[in-house]
């Protein structure tokens, strides 16, 4: 049964990405780089903000207060694999087999936001997918038995928001219109932050229902 | 006309370090002067080296005629460049899946079998085994230990470069197949043991015989003699998996950190200084035009040694291949070393650790191949193939020691040994990025490189970062469901 829910929950979680990473980048290496560094990018953003985390020691049991650095830093980390994939866009198109590759915009945006939403999601998950093929069952003092589930399908969403994510601030970015018309940018970023924002209502949401499935 | 005029610029350039002596002493402008007409010739690595020997009084007659031999025609110059990039970022995908493959070997091995990671023995080269609870102790028979090791692998690697020098290579070949032939029996068996002990899976000793000998005496023909490039690969990549394993089981707790630190400095100072031991093994690997030793030098392309059957072929395409190293590695360096006065099993595991030492020594580098300038020629010409045919693509692998397999794994698997699934996947990321960025160094310097110093640096900075720092926060935010 435990081994049954590992895989059921791995596949739910990493099957989506896995397919995409199969179809759409495992053939071109100059993609499967981006996506590991993008990834690298990711790990330095949460390190930087686990680090602000666990300095500031009297604000250690507060969550939100790192997870608004881990924000903060992660879209900044973000910008920056921006800046560093339009730098690097010659170099790339030179090392790359497949000479148009950039011509597309949003490519190197989707390849970037996906090598984010897999680090973090794999951040998120592994250690409790380890835990769950473990021996051991989960709900017998009164926790929930969705706990894996729910964690499992959270974490894809997050995998694909934050893929779509970078899909949208790269173009958000790369629109000059955008720039000369503050309303638009503005509509831009605002919803975007939006975005960012309604990531936080399911997480609320399930803290809620796992309060109350508690009591 | 090309070539005397590069003939000439060559006998310059020679001169010019003869006099000079010692290489990094020369003037900049010159050095610009040399790097332009490396450019022209398109044989870097080689003529660098070639030129150096010169300074060695070696015999460079060999190097000279295989530099004019692929002395190029100046305008290809801009159509190089561009096709040397061009074959990068292949080539580090072709790097990834066996360093990953490989890591992934040893991982699942260190979760899934007991055996790898319970401490019981250490090996003969760490005599301190930190059993005492205070922190100095520990430090210091963590770096006596490893200053010890490194001793064993510096004295491993001069002894291999005396008998290189004196041609010795029946002995090194000795060497090597015996410490193949012990990776793939003895380490294998204890492998399939500790595997099917851990699955609870009975098997009689006829057919662990049976497969035994099958697997071991197919390994041995595939590495020393020929066989299915991929089944080489698979096996290379097992026999770096077992070494690691090995480092791994026997060496104590932070003595294994402190040896990942001390090899990745050695591998930066044997490589890159001007008289540092496996330098001066590749330089003379390359005055003499050797065809590579067999096995222990992971290739993305085909890198069989006619060594064995025909003697150094000086005019097969091989030749051309002049700046391949003798890689001496996952085996019996010294053979005797770790016997005297030792049973067997301990014997059998001081060997081991020679050959792992000697695996570090030697082969841990990696290179982009410089090939002979016609097969640039003819590629500007014709869109990139899919799959280039063997013999022009044999020239251009990117070449990765053992023994950098042996401690990316190492590393990886010491981090999964502590359970935590994100401070493994860190790791693993960690040292991609820092062999990507060897791999675009080696693009940008163009000569032999330490695979270990950058990605192991990574990997230890995020091992640690993540196991103190980041595992908290993560388990914290897992535990709450808040996902950033």
């Amino acid at each position: 049964m435990t081994l049954a829910e590992f895989f059921g929950c791995s596949l739910l979680a990493f099957g989506t990405p896995l397919v995409m990473f199969a179809l759409t980048i495992a053939n071109d290496p100059v993609r499967i780089i981006i996506m590991i560094v993008a990834a690298f990018g990711w790990l330095l953003s949460f390190l930087l903000s686990s680090l602000i985390w666990y300095a500031v020691v009297p604000l250690r049991s507060y969550l939100a207060f790192g997870m608004v650095f881990a924000i903060i830093f992660q879209e900044l980390f973000r910008y920056g694999m921006y800046l560093l994939l339009r730098r690097t866009e010659a170099g790339l198109k030179e090392i790359s087999e497949n000479q148009d590759i950039g011509s597309n915009k949003m490519e190197m945006a989707y390849v970037s936001g996906l090598g984010f939403g897999t680090m973090s999601g794999a951040f998120a998950l592994v250690n409790v997918l380890a835990d769950s093929a473990g021996p051991g069952t989960l709900g017998l003092q009164g926790g929930t038995e969705y706990f894996f589930v729910t964690s499992a399908a959270m974490t894809l969403c997050m995998i694909l928001l934050n893929t779509f994510w970078s899909v949208i601030f790269f173009s958000g970015l790369d629109d000059k219109k955008y720039s000369k018309d503050p309303e638009k940018k503005l509509h831009n970023s605002s919803s975007y932050n939006c975005l960012r924002m309604i990531n936080f209502v399911p997480n609320h949401l399930q803290e809620l229902s796992k309060i109350h499935l508690n009591q | 006309m090309s070539d005397s005029s590069s003939e000439s610029d060559e006998a310059t350039e020679q001169t010019a370090l003869m006099d000079g002596h010692i290489a990094e002493a020369r003037p900049d402008r010159e050095v610009a002067e040399r790097i332009a007409r490396k450019r022209k010739t398109k044989s870097e690595s080689q003529r660098s080296y070639g030129s150096v020997e010169q300074t060695e009084g070696g015999s460079g007659a060999a190097t000279m005629s295989s530099t004019n031999a692929t002395a190029a025609p100046v305008p290809t110059e801009i159509h190089m460049e561009e096709l040397e990039l061009k074959y990068g970022a292949r080539h580090v995908i072709k790097l990834f899946v066996p360093v990953t493959l490989c890591m992934l070997v040893v991982v699942a091995t260190i979760s899934s079998i007991n055996f790898y990671s319970v401490k019981d023995v250490y090996l003969a080269y760490t005599p301190f085994h930190e059993d005492s609870p205070h922190t100095g102790t520990k430090v210091w028979n963590a770096l006596a230990n490893s200053m010890i090791l490194l001793c064993v692998i510096a004295l491993l690697t001069v002894l291999l470069i005396v008998l290189y020098k004196k041609r010795c290579y029946k002995i090194i070949h000795g060497w090597l197949i015996l410490s193949s032939l012990m990776l793939l029996f003895l380490f294998s068996y204890l492998y399939i043991e500790e595997a099917l002990r851990a699955y609870n899976i009975p098997m009689d000793y006829i057919t662990l015989v049976f497969v035994m000998w099958n697997f071991g005496v197919m390994g041995m023909i595939v590495i020393h003699w020929k066989g299915p490039l991929k089944l080489q690969q698979a096996y290379l990549i097992f026999i770096a998996a077992l070494m690691a394993l090995v480092f791994i089981k026997y060496l104590p707790e932070w003595t294994t950190w402190a040896v990942l630190a001390v090899i990745s400095i050695w591998d930066l100072v044997a490589v890159l200084t001007p008289k540092g031991p496996l330098r001066i093994l590749v330089e003379t690997a390359q005055e003499r035009n050797e065809p590579i030793f067999p096995a222990l030098i992971y290739s993305s392309t085909v890198m069989y040694c006619l060594a064995a059957t025909t003697p150094a072929a000086g005019g097969s395409p091989e030749a051309a291949r002049a700046d391949r190293e003798p890689p001496v590695a996952g085996g019996s360096r010294d053979s005797g070393a770790g016997d005297g006065g030792f049973d067997a099993a301990w014997g059998a595991r001081a060997q081991a650790a020679a050959g792992g030492a000697g695996g570090a020594g030697a082969p841990r580098r990696l290179r982009v191949d410089s090939t002979a300038t016609h097969n640039y020629t003819t590629r500007v010409d014709r869109p990139q193939p899919a799959q280039p045919p063997p013999d022009n693509d044999e020239e251009k692998g990117v070449k990765l020691g053992l023994g950098d397999f042996i401690f990316y794994s190492v590393l990886v698997g010491k981090a999964s040994s502590y359970g935590d699934w994100n401070t493994t996947l860190a790791c693993f990321v960690a040292i991609l990025i820092g062999l990507c960025l060897t791999l675009l160094l080696l693009a940008i310097l163009k000569k032999a490189l330490p695979a270990l110093p950058i990605s192991i640096t990574f990997g230890l900075i995020f091992y640690f970062a993540t196991r103190c720092v980041v595992k908290p926060f993560a388990d914290a935010l897992a535990a709450e469901q808040v996902f950033i």
